[in-house]
């Protein structure tokens, strides 16, 4: 078997007191795009940074393609393309003009650069706008640019830090079409997210962090069903009907159902195959013990209550909001 | 399919070559950025040669344009690279550092690359205060080669100030606050020999304004710029001033150069 793509071991990396990386495993197999997922803070951009040879360790051993990021980081370079959150294009510059740039500091002669600078254009759907510059372009067009940037070298790993925050819906959708297919022509993805369903269309293997450290890893589905693959939610009408909701929705989850008293909700995650026998159960439930919900509904787990589930209640550091249930 | 073991990264000529180029194109198309270079000290010019120009002594000979010129444009060098700075700053913040360091060519490339553009852009901004000098009545009395002296001093110079910004625009976190601490380059023009005699300000500030690294340069472009003219009214001969700003110069690059490479690498 090839070496593995990334292969991280007790990774340590301290800023002043405060430890970003606080001995963080990881190894990401060839052929694969995995996602790491965490909420702000948890080290996801430290990590990738640290791949992508930007900072030096504090402590572990990190290899990228079987090279090791310390001993040699511009081998590493020569592997890997890299696409931040902050779609680090020059806006002075034509979307022709910045794949050109790229290509060339990778050392591509200017004729190859020029060729496939086209390629990129033409596979984003830029052609149009390539000769426009990059300040005229939409948010969601500039990212496209982006992670054409880093691919015009055909690198055999694509570094995504957090590649659709702040976008919308729908530039979103089209930029996980753009990172679709990337792997069958021989790139690997390493991409960070917030998001879960970010996490769940684009990777076939989710490493979820916390605190600088890999909480629980995994194929998407494993990691929801540990966490009961969709969540049963009930709005009571009365405060004074929240324990008995709790108690009747007690048998139907992995976990003690979750008391919101602030929103007068309470959450389970559903041991139930499917959202819509979820809902039924749980309806039937709430009827028996004799409550009146004002709302009740199924939803996907929030990014909270996996955290929640994975790590034995241990809030995440960003969970502030985590009584509302609000999904960042 | 893949090539990523074949790319060997850009040597380090080109790779400077292809930074500074970049950084060229973004002050030619930044329309900020070009009238903070140009129309500035356009502006700068006119209003001291016409507006405050008349309430200045004659010194020694000198008309007020003949000292004033060489002097704006001596400190037209630090005023010209505060966009370096601000481009500094922005480039850090919005990732765009980390993604030239992420290439696989020398990173020594991203600095070498902007301190050459500065030396462009400075060409640039130097040319049209001197061709508004000759409008407003400026004429050198030197000799050409001296002239071009003065022109290459005020490269150096800019040299030196190109490390200054870039280490001000690393420290700085982003553009505004870079532009802030760019301010610094206020107290050092102003408080100089640069558009009036220092034997009109107050003692305590005198003791600032004949020391300071823009007063050397002021001096050092006026001697070679003016001939005997010049020597008469400044008490030295041009190697003597040529001479400190050198010395000046070399200190403040070899200073801000090790700070500004230090916090580079720390990344």
């Amino acid at each position: 078997m090839a070496e593995l793509t990334i292969e991280a071991c007790g990774l340590v990396k301290r800023f002043g007191g405060k430890a970003a990386l606080a001995g963080l495993d990881l190894t990401v197999e060839p052929g694969r795009v995995v996602a790491v997922l965490g909420p702000n803070g948890a080290g996801k951009t430290t990590f990738v940074r640290a791949v992508a040879t930007l900072l030096r360790l504090d402590g572990g051993v990190l290899r990228v393609a079987g090279l090791d990021v310390r001993r040699r980081p511009e081998a590493v370079r020569r592997a890997i393309g890299l696409a931040g959150q902050f779609a680090s294009v020059e806006p002075a510059m034509t979307g022709r003009e910045n794949l050109e740039m790229v290509a060339r500091l990778y050392g591509q002669r200017a004729r190859t650069a020029r060729a496939g600078a086209a390629d990129v254009l033409e596979r984003f759907g830029l052609t149009a706008d390539a000769d426009r510059l990059a300040r005229t372009y939409s948010g969601g067009m500039r990212r496209k640019l982006d992670l054409g940037a880093s691919l015009v070298s055909r690198p055999r790993l694509l570094l995504l830090d957090e590649p659709t925050t702040g976008l919308d819906p729908r530039s979103r959708v089209e930029l996980w079409d753009a990172i679709d297919g990337l792997v069958d022509q021989g790139t690997d993805v390493l991409l960070t997210t917030q998001y879960l369903d970010e996490a769940e269309r684009l990777a076939g293997h989710v490493v979820i962090v916390d605190r600088g450290r890999a909480v629980a890893s995994g194929p998407p589905a494993e990691l929801k069903r540990r966490v009961g693959g969709s969540v049963l939610e009930v709005r009571a009408r009365d405060r004074a009907d929240l324990a008995r909701i709790a108690s009747a929705l007690a048998g139907l989850g992995h976990a003690e159902p979750r008391v919101d008293e602030a929103t007068r909700r309470v959450s389970v995650g559903t041991v139930e195959e499917t959202a819509a026998r979820g809902l039924a159960a749980g309806l039937r439930a709430v009827e028996d013990a004799g409550a009146e919900p004002l709302e009740i509904g199924v939803r996907q787990p929030t990014l909270e209550e996996v955290f929640l589930a994975l790590t034995g209640g241990e809030t995440p550091v960003t969970a502030a909001g985590a009584s509302t249930g609000v999904t960042r | 399919m893949t090539a990523a073991g074949a790319s060997r990264g850009a040597t380090l000529p080109i790779a400077t070559m292809l930074v500074a180029r970049r950084a060229v194109l973004t002050f030619l198309r930044t329309p900020q950025l070009v009238v903070l270079g140009t129309v500035q000290l356009v502006g700068f010019l006119m209003t001291f040669r016409y507006v405050f120009g008349g309430a200045f002594d004659t010194r020694g000979g000198l008309s007020y344009v003949d000292f004033a010129v060489p002097g704006f444009v001596a400190a037209g060098v630090p005023f010209t690279l505060i966009g370096t700075a601000v481009v500094m700053a922005e480039d850090l913040q919005r990732g765009f550092v980390d993604r030239l360091r992420s290439l696989p060519f020398p990173s020594a490339a991203v600095l070498a690359g902007r301190v050459l553009a500065d030396g462009v852009v400075l060409a640039w901004s130097l040319a049209i205060a001197t061709l508004t000098g000759f409008a407003i009545g400026f004429r050198p009395h030197g000799s050409v080669p001296q002239a071009l002296a003065a022109f290459g001093l005020c490269l150096v110079f800019g040299l030196a100030f190109s490390w200054v910004f870039i280490t001000l625009g690393l420290l700085a976190g982003n553009g505004q606050a870079a532009q802030g601490m760019a301010m610094l380059v206020f107290p050092l023009t102003f408080g100089s020999s640069a558009y009036v005699p220092v034997e009109t300000m107050p003692d305590w500030l005198r003791a600032f304004a004949d020391n300071q690294p823009v007063t050397w340069m002021a001096n050092a472009v006026r001697a070679l710029t003016l001939g005997d003219h010049a020597r008469r009214f400044l008490g030295h001969d041009a190697a003597y001033y040529v001479t400190g700003s050198l010395v000046w110069a070399v200190v403040i690059m070899v200073v801000f150069f090790c700070l500004a490479v230090a916090r580079f690498r720390r990344g």
